[in-house]
């Protein structure tokens, strides 16, 4: 049996790389991130804890993003996902709290090079200068036509987050503010 | 173009990240109502020119819903408040009485 | 005739020529010119023809603000009507056209329109419309049609790319002149992030062509300072070839760069839309000259004083041996003494003023040119370009006093401010007595999100008309900024200039000011739109007092001029005719774009394959591979159907429908939208969702489901599984899944919030495939599984969850179709796979992929309704006979009360029915059943209509659902529906269940 991404990990080269992240695990934690069993449950499942506000937090093989008031994004290894979930279900059993694997529901992007940032300025309506946006923040926002999620993976590296389904569509538009020769050399 | 907070996640959003939800504040009527009652929650609106308490979500972002009070002439914002409220709160109406002290609610 | 200069240019490189063509014609020019400075230099001065009369017209501006030389640019994919050869940078292998002529330019027999001009007056098209009528349609619409409008559309796709890019500045400034480079100086001191935009290539504007010297330095050199100071600011961004086209609501700023116009070789996109979010928005855009209005003042050779300055210095384009100024002001003097410094003649200044003195006038004199004080040009003489002014009494009636032979008419009427950017979000005007003109009113300026202000004009957009005074402004401007911002701008000193004392202007708005009816038919105030003094001195006299009714009755300042030439000199006109102040009549609104961008740009990346964001399931590219002929559902790209070589669309769905009921078809169902509804309350709330009582599903059932909105309408249905006791999954239809969410979320946050209910949009999570037909079982038992699917262990509207084929599956025993059936949720990651081994496993029981048609069918052939198609969202369950799944338990439910309203109680709503045609034909989609007679609009009585309409290849003829009225008491009864060429027929009213009503092949 062949599990895969939606575009099987597809790069288009160029002075700023865009790459299909393949599979990851993703896993949506809804509940009350100020309890004391959620925040045990993250902490076990990850050795993180809950991230404050838009926060993005990373360790060695897990994140664990702020995503809304009541909902964390928790990314994990593609096949750890369902172990992970089984686990923090299991532990938030007696508490109004859902854990749901979205792994297969979304699509990863990476956007990287010096001019990653301008690229993705091109597309979502957010201020993406070096000054408004840095490590550790995790920005849900509107790349072009699509909702998606945004954060800084790297010095020259932004990661997005989008559905599925509109993993092609994310690519093109990526791949096209990009292209050499578009660099805006502002930022 | 406006621009809201979202008093949810803390970003000032962009219009093109909201979508819009009509005016704020309706009683819901159900089974047992009134037909005049109901005819009035489901069809009446203010719409007025000034101050407006309106319902706007997060569509694309944190998703969630919110609320604004919002001067629909001059576009000035007064707050943005949690959705989970009846009614204006009280820091709610101060903001706009400090901005348009002849402003009564049931204007 | 124009020509070259043998010297002079500051804009040139003579030792770079560029090639180019105009209406075929192979010329050349210089790096540096515009396509108008290298036409003129070239002695192509007749550029184009009006709009309304096909006059031939030149060139009148030397920038943004030009009327006539409107040119098509390019060839095919890249051609672009309606560009202004003004703001056209030349490059090797511009090809350009003119437009508004047939056959040429040169003979235009529109022009005839011209000589019947009494026949065209203002209103002449709505006039036109109102009588006689037939008269529209046959005789002026098609003259209009073929002599009206402007540039021809491209027929090419357009070959370029484009995009948007979102900023975010503290300050934003429009205007690259001395007033925005001083403002950018001034507040990117502060620290404050700035972003500085020009719409030209060129930074400066007018100081160095006006001789203007700062700090002791010739401008260009003040300018290359500045320009350098600013790129050492880490916080300021400066961009050429970039035009602030619009200021909106909360800061947002539209700024319109053109990258690769100039340069078609580059790379990259050739226009990019900045997307601008400004705390504080300076407008530095200077301000533009006025014509005057004489008789004749449209003849190629009148130009504005400005523009016949800037091609001699910019450009070393002389635009005639011998150019007569006429002016009200001093400014105009610059361009007597440029000429004549030029070399060039210049046989008189006639000067509207009685008394003329001043610096410049005096300079003027001292070089030996001749100044007419209290004079008006009487008439221009000359058709296709001037050949002489004849000289009158300014306070006359034009009587002529004098005779000059010249090729160009240098005309000054004064400077208005480009307050554009300032008036889109409302900033207001007040009106400048001693220079007539309309200036922004800093105490009524737009104001943002926080009620305050937040655009600050500076410098001769603010109406300071010296470079000191410009300076000075600017440095206010940007200091108002900072302040707005809570920053402390430095105390920076405005720099010192050589600026002359100038004498007053005085306003002139007729040549002489008692020109006759006939001088008045031949002055032009808005030359793009032929608009002239009499039109709108005729607009008044017809009633139209309101300034923005006479603009649309007379079409001044409209199209792409935006009133940037005419507007003054039309209200000044409009005003006089009106006996009225001109501040009284007050300005058109201003309207962005300033001036107009390409709609490329507007559309930014989202063209070709990313058009719009095409939804893809796991399994797309085998549909697509297989030549699966798609439509939409939303933004998914469904398989209509998968047409075998040689085989039509309806062959296809036919085929796959019968393989489905006679053995084995598989959909792709992965777009069903698949909601997790989940918490304590979760029986409650679904209990509000549906009208159903949902609360009593058994975990391990699923149960089928109608969801109606507050005012009792269906909106959605499908098929609920309870998972667990405080779990649900709920189906969605596949067009329905955001906005089913999106309902829920709006209840659970807005008006049940202490309800402990959450939701997770899992849509994308599963693959979905429907197993369909008598041998779906054998086929997934054949695959190798954990779970016994038997009807036993599995019965109908059961689910359960286990391996697959070694595929993490989840099955759903429910059936659209009515077959034995299965719908097998597996992750997303697995569904291709997952499909590739139901067709593998498949191949003995002829498994057939079918698309939507052959699904729509067999639940057409079933009786059940479909949302989209029963219902229009006029439409309640109970008019759909669904009341079975309406439960009469539950207190409330979203749209009960509504559901209980006098007009959804009404029993003479119509209500669903099977219908069959008497001949076995296919009725009409959304045909209406005839009751005869007629109604009070004379429109013919019905009594229902067709939902679904489809050939059922199973039974072999026609089947219909349709809403009739008290259709289900008229079983049997034969009615007409009426078809799209006339005709009627006959369709009998049966029961909808058209195909094994007992439901025995599906409880297999």
């Amino acid at each position: 049996m062949s599990e895969v991404s939606a575009l099987m990990g597809a790069v288009a080269e160029g002075r700023t790389r865009v790459e299909e992240g393949g599979l990851v695990g993703m896993i949506t934690l809804r509940g009350d991130l100020d309890s004391a069993r959620v925040k045990a449950a993250v902490k076990d499942a990850t050795g993180l804890d809950v991230p404050g506000q838009r926060q993005v937090v990373t360790g060695d093989d897990a994140s664990v993003a702020w995503m809304s008031p009541d909902e964390l994004l928790i990314v994990v290894a593609h096949d750890q996902a369902p172990g992970t979930v089984a686990a923090m279900a299991q532990a938030l059993a007696d508490e109004f709290a859902t854990v749901a694997n979205v792994s297969d529901a979304r699509a990863l992007f990476r956007v990287s090079g010096p001019s990653a940032r301008e690229a993705v300025a091109k597309l979502a309506p957010v201020d993406l200068h070096p000054a408004s946006f840095g490590a550790g923040e995790m920005r849900r926002t509107r790349l072009a036509q699509v909702p998606a999620a945004i954060w800084l993976s790297g010095d020259d590296e932004l990661s997005l987050i989008c559905f599925r389904s509109v993993a092609k569509y994310v690519f093109g538009i990526l791949e096209l503010s990009a292209a050499d020769g578009a660099e805006v050399g502002i930022f | 173009m406006l621009i809201l907070e979202c008093p949810c996640c803390g970003v000032m959003a962009d219009e093109t990240e909201l979508a819009p939800g009509g005016e704020a504040h309706l009683k819901r009527y159900g089974p047992g109502s009134s037909d005049e009652e109901f005819e009035g929650y489901l069809f009446h609106r203010m719409n007025p020119k000034g101050v407006h308490f309106e319902r706007w979500r997060h569509a694309n972002g944190c998703g969630k819903w919110f609320l604004a009070a919002r001067d629909t002439n001059t576009l000035e914002v007064f707050a943005t408040y949690s959705a989970q409220t009846p009614e204006p709160p009280q820091h709610v109406l101060d903001a706009i009485r400090a901005k348009r002290p002849d402003w009564s609610l049931d204007q | 005739m124009s020509t070259r200069l043998a010297s002079g240019g500051r804009l040139i490189d003579r030792s770079a020529a560029r090639e180019f063509s105009f209406n075929g014609k192979r010329l050349t020019g210089y790096a540096g010119d515009t396509l108008a400075s290298a036409l003129l230099a070239n002695g192509q001065t007749l550029m184009g023809r009006s709009f309304k009369y096909h006059r031939p017209r030149g060139v009148v501006a030397s920038g943004a603000e030009e009327p006539n030389a409107l040119m098509g640019i390019g060839k095919d994919g890249t051609f672009e009507p309606n560009q202004r050869a003004t703001t056209t940078e030349l490059f090797n292998g511009l090809e350009a056209e003119s437009q508004n002529h047939w056959p040429s330019l040169d003979f235009d027999v529109g022009v005839v329109n011209n000589s019947l001009a009494k026949f065209f007056p203002a209103g002449f098209y709505y006039k036109t419309f109102m009588f006689p009528r037939p008269a529209w349609k046959h005789v002026f619409e098609p003259i209009v049609r073929q002599s009206a409008g402007l540039g021809k559309a491209p027929k090419d796709r357009d070959a370029d790319r484009y995009e948007h890019f979102y900023a975010f500045v503290d300050v934003m400034i429009a205007g690259g002149g001395i007033a925005g480079l001083q403002a950018a100086l001034t507040a990117g001191a502060t620290g404050a992030r700035v972003l500085l935009v020009e719409q030209t290539a060129h930074w400066g504007g007018r100081a160095p062509v006006d001789g203007v010297e700062i700090d002791g330095k010739p401008a260009d050199e003040w300018i290359n300072d500045a320009l350098q100071a600013l790129e050492g600011m880490e916080n300021v961004s400066v961009r050429s070839r970039t035009m602030a086209s619009g200021v909106y609501d909360h800061g947002y700023v539209l700024a319109y760069e053109r990258l690769t116009d100039h340069a078609p070789e580059m790379d990259g996109p050739r226009h990019r839309l900045w997307r601008i979010r400004a705390r504080q928005v300076i407008t530095a855009t200077g301000a533009i000259e006025r014509p005057l209005s004489f008789a004749g003042n449209d003849i190629p050779g009148v130009m504005l004083a400005s523009a016949v300055r800037d091609y001699v210095v910019n450009w070393g384009v002389s635009v005639g041996d011998r150019t007569v100024v006429v002016t009200n002001n001093d400014d105009a003097y610059r361009t007597a003494l440029a000429l004549h410094g030029a070399g060039l003649s210049v046989p008189a200044i006639v000067d509207a003023r009685a008394t003329v003195t001043g610096d410049l006038p005096e300079q003027a004199r001292a070089a030996g040119i001749r100044v007419l004080s209290g004079a008006g040009i009487a008439m221009v003489k000359g058709k296709k370009s001037v050949t002489g002014v004849s000289i009158c009494t300014q306070a006359g009636e034009g009587a002529s006093t004098d005779e000059i032979a010249c090729e160009a008419v240098a005309m000054s009427g004064g400077w208005s401010p480009v307050v554009h950017l300032w008036s889109h979000c409302g900033g207001k005007l007040i009106w400048d007595e001693d220079q007539a003109h309309f200036r922004p009113d800093p105490s009524r300026a737009p104001t943002g999100h926080d009620g305050k202000p937040f655009v600050i004009a500076g410098g001769a957009a603010f109406g300071e008309l010296s470079s000191a005074a410009t300076l000075a402004s600017a440095n206010h401007a940007a200091a108002t900024a900072a302040e707005a911002l809570g920053l402390s701008a430095p105390a920076g000193d405005t720099p010192a200039t050589n600026d002359p004392a100038e004498t007053a202007m005085e306003p002139v708005w007729i040549m002489p000011q008692g020109a006759g009816h006939a001088k008045r038919m031949k002055m032009w105030l808005d030359y793009q739109n032929d608009v002239k003094v009499s039109d709108v001195q005729l607009a008044a006299r017809e009633g139209y007092e309101s300034v923005e009714h006479t603009k649309r009755y007379t079409t001044l300042g409209m199209a792409t001029d935006q009133g940037k030439l005419s507007n003054i000199n039309g209200l000044a006109t409009l005003a006089g005719a009106l006996n009225d102040a001109i501040p009284n009549v007050g300005t058109t609104t201003f309207r962005p774009p300033y001036t107009p961008i390409s709609l490329g740009s507007i559309a930014g990346e989202a063209r070709g394959e990313v058009f719009q964001p095409l939804r893809r399931t796991p399994m797309q590219d085998w549909h697509e591979d297989r030549g699966a002929y798609l439509e939409p559902v939303g933004h998914w790209r469904r398989p209509y159907c998968y047409p075998a070589a040689g085989e039509s669309h309806e062959q296809a769905v036919h085929r796959e429908v019968l393989a489905t009921r006679n053995s084995l078809g598989l959909l792709d169902a992965s777009t069903l939208g698949k909601i997790l509804v989940k918490g304590p309350d979760a029986g409650q709330f679904m209990d509000m969702l549906y009208t159903n009582m949902m609360s009593s599903l058994k975990p391990g059932r699923c149960r089928y489901g109608l969801m109606c909105n507050e005012n009792g309408f269906l909106m959605d249905d499908g098929v609920v599984a309870r998972i667990d006791e405080e779990t649900f999954l709920v189906h969605t239809t596949s067009g329905g899944a955001e906005h089913v969410h999106g309902h829920m979320e709006d209840w659970l946050q807005c008006e049940w919030w202490d309800w402990k209910v959450h939701t997770v949009n899992l849509t994308e999570q599963f693959a979905q495939v429907a197993v369909v037909g008598p041998n779906s079982r054998k086929v997934l038992e054949k695959l190798g599984s954990d779970i016994d699917l038997s009807k036993e262990a599995l019965p109908f509207m059961a689910w359960t969850e286990g391996k697959i084929g070694g595929f993490d599956a989840r099955v759903f025993r429910i059936s659209f179709s009515g077959e034995l059936s299965f719908e097998i949720a597996v992750p997303a990651s697995q569904g291709r796979a997952f499909w590739d081994s139901l067709h593998d496993a498949g191949g003995e029981f002829d498994a057939t992929p079918y698309g939507t048609e052959a699904l729509h069918i067999m639940r057409a052939e079933k009786g059940f309704i479909m949302i989209g198609d029963e219902t229009d969202g006029t439409v309640i369950p109970q008019d759909l006979g669904l009341t079975w799944a309406i439960s009469k338990k539950k207190e409330d439910y979203l749209g009960k009360r509504a559901q209980a309203r006098s007009h959804m109680t009404d029993p003479t709503r119509w209500k669903l029915v099977g219908l069959e045609t008497v001949d076995g034909s296919v009725l009409p989609d959304g045909a209406y059943a005839v009751a005869g007679g007629t109604n009070a609009n004379g429109q013919g009585n019905v009594q229902g209509r067709v939902t679904s309409t489809y050939h059922s290849p199973t039974l072999g003829r026609g089947i219909a659902m349709g809403l009739v009225l008290n259709g289900p008491d008229r079983m049997g009864e034969v009615i007409e529906f009426n078809k799209v060429d006339g005709g009627t027929v006959a369709a009998k009213i049966v029961d909808p269940v058209f195909f094994d009503p007992e439901g025995e092949k599906q409880n297999v």
